[in-house]
């Protein structure tokens, strides 16, 4: 079983949700993020999503373009990610790593050799943020052979027509963007996700997890309450950006807002 | 028949051109767009609305847009005769309006309520903003703050039109930046908000209908060219920055074989000094923006910084159809450099009376080239597809003049 059946198994028999946190690699410096993935697990993470820096992050606000601008400045690239899912690996091999980034540094890779490195660095998904089920075929039956994950977003723009479509093209767990707008924004309304989910749910059988406009606690744990699990990126890498100047504090603060989302799911009924 | 007859069924179902283009794009937006290709499908298949654009581009636009022998530049030069298609005097003053035009009305069929636009020169913002005064829609066009500084007078146009200018400081502060801007706002008020992208590029169908409405150009130019020479002409000359005027003025060209067609990138400093902006000379295909095609970028799939004397061509990309009509040879993509940018602008205006945009200076540059290799029986059309009065501060810089 892959690590994140493993992981989705274990918190379902547990009436536990995952807490997925998310950070850009690289940022503020590459020598930054294996340390942050220890500290995040300790935090009580369930599957890390690790951002690929790029240059022309569409789908984020400020706070993650911030991240990979600071990521770029170190030349952090798509193949030192992956260097980086391999020196995680050596002291962890439970907690499943998820790359999440845009197309063209997979493409200026390729897909073949991302694929063939990734496996090899230990990787179990990949959610590239602009490639749809449609134009994801040939990349994802390249994961597929080598026993990886591909991911794909649910948006509430989503027709129920697509949403079958995207659910059959996914493996591992569907990602569902809670809001329409970017990383970090701030305009949750949690029973208007709440009824979306519950039409997707109705369609399959894969975790589904929400990100987007996750703060704190009080909001994982509203937009836990209704789903698999919660994603939370812009409030974690905030931390990296407010605290560069004292590199030292960044972990520990990043592991406190991660924790008492932590907390705050676990008071959930299972 | 044309060895170039498949050409014309492009895009595809997915909106690919061969191996680029496509709906490269968050999930957020695969609805909003699903429904414009739904919209754009059953609309420009209607008489009704084929008419109403018409009219406007008659009555509002000026169309036809001469066909003008440029008789003395050509005698000048001693070789081939050089005629413009002289989408300069456009109302707005470039090619751009015949795209906003026919996306408002998309727009006003939608019955969406606010129009985003992102600019480079600002040619495209003013022409923008002067369709959303004329439907009364809300219109905030983005534009990469450097392009804001350099493009001073379009900002203020664009001002007097009602609509609100937002300068982009984020990336490179050009007009990549913009895009990136401007979907990120469509991502967000994706419910109420057209987004009229200005160029050939972005996802399925953009890189289409845009292509569509600037064809007018290109179709006028055939009957003209029929005409006034009597004949079609042996090849066109076009800029590229996106590449949408080419595509316009090529298009309806694609299958008379014997028309040569040249679209002409942004050499800035020189395909060797890096400092350009010409993906199809020097770069390689990726994916950006919605659509896969030629990219500057490194080796890590990183876009890097492009240069150019034109805000307009300043541009990491191009359209996916110009991709694949390189590919298969129908299209040849050539670079201009600044400086032979800068000495056809001075001669159109020396010699003909008329202050070209730096954009369409670069298919200038390279008719100056090209022409006197040719006799004088033969026949070059050049899409003047912007007027040059936005860029009077630009050159008089370039000339170290204060003005």
């Amino acid at each position: 079983m892959s690590r994140i059946k493993t992981t989705f198994a274990k918190l379902k028999q547990q009436g536990r949700k995952a807490l997925i946190p998310f950070i850009t690699a690289g940022d503020p410096k590459p020598d930054a993020t294996l340390g942050y993935m220890h500290a995040l697990v300790e935090a009580g993470a369930d599957i890390i999503e690790l951002g690929v820096p790029f240059s022309d992050p569409m789908a984020d606000g400020p706070v993650i373009q911030k991240a990979c601008e600071r990521a770029l400045l170190h030349g952090t690239r798509l193949i030192d990610v992956l260097g980086m899912v391999a020196e995680f690996r050596k002291t962890n091999d439970t907690t499943p790593v998820v790359l999440m980034g845009y197309l063209n540094p997979v493409e200026a890779l390729g897909y073949e050799n991302f694929v063939n490195e990734a496996a090899k660095a230990g990787l179990d998904g990949a959610l590239i943020v602009d490639l749809p089920p449609e134009e994801a075929a040939e990349f994802s039956a390249l994961l597929t052979a080598q026993e990886m994950d591909s991911i794909f977003l649910l948006a509430p723009t989503t027709t129920l027509e697509r949403a079958k479509k995207i659910c059959a093209a996914t493996t591992g767990y569907l990602y569902y963007v809670s809001l329409k707008g970017v990383t970090g924004s701030a305009t949750l309304d949690v029973a208007a996700v709440a009824e979306k989910l519950k039409v997707f749910a109705g369609i399959t059988d894969l975790p589904l997890a929400v990100g987007f406009g996750i703060r704190d606690g009080a909001t994982a744990a509203a937009l836990g309450a209704v789903s698999d699990g919660v994603i939370v990126g812009s409030a974690l890498v905030g931390k990296i950006a407010e605290l560069e100047a004292e590199p030292e504090k960044i972990a520990p603060a990043m592991s406190k807002v991660l924790n008492e989302m932590r907390q705050a799911l676990d008071k959930l009924p299972g | 028949m044309s060895k170039y007859a498949d050409l014309l069924n492009l895009p595809d179902a997915k909106g690919h051109f061969g191996p680029y283009g496509g709906r490269f794009v968050s999930e957020t937006l695969s609805y909003a767009l699903e429904q414009l290709e739904e919209q754009y499908a059953r609309l420009s298949a209607d008489p009704a609305f084929q008419a109403e654009f018409d009219k406007d581009l008659a009555q509002y636009v000026g169309r036809p847009s001469p066909l003008y022998h440029a008789e003395r530049w050509s005698n000048h030069l001693g070789g081939a005769q050089i005629w413009l298609k002289r989408e300069d005097l456009n109302h707005t003053g470039a090619h751009k309006v015949n795209n906003t035009v026919g996306q408002a009305l998309l727009a006003k069929y939608s019955g969406k309520k606010r129009i985003i636009a992102e600019t480079g020169a600002g040619q495209h913002g003013v022409a923008t903003a002067t369709v959303a005064a004329r439907l009364g829609l809300k219109c905030q066009v983005y534009m990469g703050a450097e392009d804001v500084k350099r493009q001073a007078p379009n900002v203020y146009r664009m001002k007097l039109l009602g609509a609100e200018v937002i300068a982009v400081e984020s990336g490179s502060k050009t007009l990549k930046d913009a895009m990136n801007e401007a979907m990120r706002d469509w991502v967000t008020n994706v419910d109420d908000t057209f987004y009229i992208i200005g160029t050939v590029a972005g996802p399925h169908p953009y890189p289409m209908l845009v292509r569509d409405f600037n064809s007018v150009a290109g179709r006028e130019a055939r009957e003209q060219s029929l005409k006034q020479i009597g004949r079609l002409p042996d090849a066109l000359i076009a800029c590229i920055g996106g590449g949408s005027n080419a595509l316009g003025l090529f298009h309806p060209f694609l299958t008379d074989d014997d028309v040569e067609m040249y679209g002409v990138e942004a050499g800035g400093e020189g395909i060797a000094s890096g400092r350009h902006a010409a993906p199809l000379n020097a770069g390689r295909p990726g994916v950006l923006h919605g659509n896969r095609t030629y990219l500057m970028e490194d080796d890590a799939g990183q876009i890097t910084p492009t240069h150019s004397i034109s805000a307009g061509l300043d541009y990491p990309g191009v359209g996916p159809e110009h991709a694949y009509l390189k590919d298969v040879g129908r299209v040849k993509y050539e670079v201009a450099t600044d400086a032979e940018v800068m000495e056809a602008f001075a001669d159109l205006c020396a010699f003909e009376g008329i202050i070209p945009a730096l954009e369409s200076s670069h298919a200038l540059a390279f008719a100056k080239r090209l022409a006197p290799t040719l006799g004088t029986d033969k026949h070059l059309i050049v899409n003047l597809s912007g007027r040059g009065d936005k860029d009077i501060m630009t050159v008089a810089k370039m000339q170290g003049i204060t003005l």
